[in-house]
């Protein structure tokens, strides 16, 4: 992927690229700190239809819904031979029991059967997280169960 | 009346006033600029309350205020982004350059301003106000456009044209000789270089050098040093403004970004008294007789900025739309207009009707220009439409 960088003197930087359906898609990053997700119009891509003001907590979360969903649809093409078997995301929203808690102590594979098979964390992968891996807001769980056995394990994440 | 309660008295009424126009200014939308300057006009020379008790202060003040706007300019921009942006866009700053100096220093010429005049004129009309377009861009949402980079890159060339420029024109309008004014040159390029080339590799020895954790310290460093280099440029005839620009490319990193935060409210009300300062120098009597060529100039002056803006637009490969987004977004002047008008007209060796021709000009152009960049999109928009009968969905 080509991403290009722009200097804007005196603003900061802007890093987009050309999507295939020929919108051009990308980030403003201030100097002073904040970033903008810039969308450019169907018909101009010199233009910018929107340009959202996101906080860095903002980010890191669009970034794991994007990079979550690439890795969920990679395993359900590894699992769709296998029936009954279901890929999930779950979020680590705040207020969750197990925020800044080891993952262990939810004890999900024991209780529902599902096995947490990565935690998509500001971008990057968790691959195959261990029982001492420690949750924190805007994680995105990945899970691989039975369809009952995840809804079992969205239950303990959200109530305990 | 005492004097000093006299002069408080109205100091105080001044910049209340300030206070209530740039309200309105925000209220309606635009740069306060044009405001302050009517401002000016009503409590000064022939206006309709002639304050004289803050003359001398307004003077002071507006030069710390031409000094104080110089230094954040340069605090805005760093060596390394100046350099590409001049090795990027140079023809486009010099195409910038001839288009829009020719009209302002041929129509002083005609008036017969003679060659000062004409310098002068042609600096008013040359140099885009790059706080009313980095407004304009960012509050139309325009940071992340495609042509955006372009006009920055334009700005910036003019504002390192403005370095060269000043010590030019201060040397001129101190009536030296042809030889004095080529040595003033000499030195003002041998000191960009200089510091460019010290701001490039030791950046951030300069920020150490005024840097502090504790406020109080760092504003009194920076002021102080802001003031120093201005006065020694100054009385090396290199113009105290360049000297404040050349400090504040220097200072860069996050004491730059510190110094732009203390010294925004210093800025504000300085600038704001130059603004004020100018026009209390001008008589609005003098203004009616030269409206028609200030308007002339100015429609002029907006179609040769369009101009600029869409060549330079095209060159990068930019559709129409930007193209003309460009062009708009730098029809406006603004605060530098104003600064080498006033260093003119404090200077005595350019005619009155110059500050009226100058202050009408900028007046126009402040308001035109934001309103040109917001409606010039719908405009071409409407014009496009019939013209493009493209079926959709053809592939």
């Amino acid at each position: 992927m080509n991403v290009d960088e722009t200097d804007l003197p005196g603003l900061g930087r802007r890093k987009d690229f050309m999507t295939a359906s020929g919108r051009r898609i990308g980030v403003v990053e201030y100097r002073e700190g904040q970033s903008e997700l810039i969308v450019s119009t169907w018909d101009d891509p010199d233009t910018c239809q929107a340009s959202i003001p996101l906080t860095a907590d903002e980010a890191a979360t669009l970034g794991n819904l994007l990079g979550g969903q690439h890795l969920a649809m990679q395993l359900s093409e590894a699992h769709r031979e296998i029936p009954g078997i279901v890929t999930r995301q779950f979020s680590i929203a705040s207020g969750s029991p197990f925020e800044n808690q080891p993952m262990g102590k939810a004890c999900i594979r024991t209780r529902s059967g599902v096995s947490i098979v990565a935690i998509m964390r500001e971008g990057e992968v968790v691959p195959s997280p261990g029982p001492d891996v420690v949750l924190h807001r805007g994680d995105l769980l990945v899970a691989v169960g039975t369809q009952e056995g995840l809804d079992t394990a969205a239950d303990i994440l959200r109530n305990g | 009346m005492d004097p000093l309660a006299l002069t408080l008295i109205e100091l105080g009424a001044v910049v209340f006033c300030l206070g209530l126009l740039a309200r309105l200014a925000e209220r309606i939308g635009m740069s306060p600029i044009p405001l302050y300057l009517v401002g000016g006009l009503f409590f000064g020379a022939g206006g309709f309350m002639e304050f004289k008790g803050i003359q001398e202060f307004a003077h002071i003040s507006g030069e710390i205020g031409v000094i104080l706007l110089l230094l954040m300019l340069g605090l805005e921009y760093t060596a390394t982004e100046l350099v590409t942006g001049l090795r990027r866009s140079w023809q486009a700053g010099v195409l910038d350059l001839i288009l829009n100096f020719l009209p302002g220093a041929g129509l002083a010429v005609l008036l017969g301003w003679g060659l000062v005049g004409a310098m002068v004129m042609g600096g008013v009309t040359y140099i885009s106000s790059s706080g009313i377009a980095a407004k304009v861009i960012t509050d139309l949402g325009r940071v992340g456009n495609r042509e955006t980079p372009t006009i920055l890159a334009i700005l910036v060339f003019e504002d390192l044209a403005m370095a060269l420029y000043l010590p030019i024109l201060t040397a001129i309008l101190a009536g030296v000789s042809f030889l004095g004014g080529l040595q003033t040159v000499g030195i003002s390029l041998a000191v960009v270089t200089v510091v460019l080339m010290v701001a490039l590799r030791h950046g951030h020895r300069v920020s150490q050098a005024v840097h502090s954790e504790n406020s109080e310290v760092f504003l009194l460093n920076l002021l102080g040093a802001a003031l120093l280099v201005a006065g020694v440029a100054s009385a090396l005839q290199v113009s105290a403004a360049v000297g404040a620009f050349m400090l504040g490319i220097a200072i860069s990193g996050v004491t730059a970004h510190n110094a732009t935060r203390i010294l925004e409210p210093l800025r504000d009300l300085f600038a704001a008294i130059f603004f004020v300062a100018f026009g209390l120098n001008t008589d609005p009597a003098s203004i009616p007789p030269v409206i028609g060529w200030a308007l002339a100039l100015a429609l002029l002056t907006a179609l040769t900025k369009m101009g600029t803006g869409i060549w330079a637009a095209k060159r990068v490969g930019i559709a129409v739309p930007g193209r003309f987004r460009a062009g708009a977004t730098l029809i406006a002047r603004g605060e530098f207009s104003i600064v080498i008008a006033g260093l003119a007209v404090a200077s005595g060796a350019v005619q009155s009707e110059l500050a009226a021709l100058a202050t009408a000009y900028v007046l126009i152009m402040a308001i035109v220009g934001p309103l040109a960049a917001k409606y010039i999109e719908p405009l071409v928009r409407a014009f496009r439409r019939p013209a493009k009968p493209q079926p959709a969905g053809v592939a």
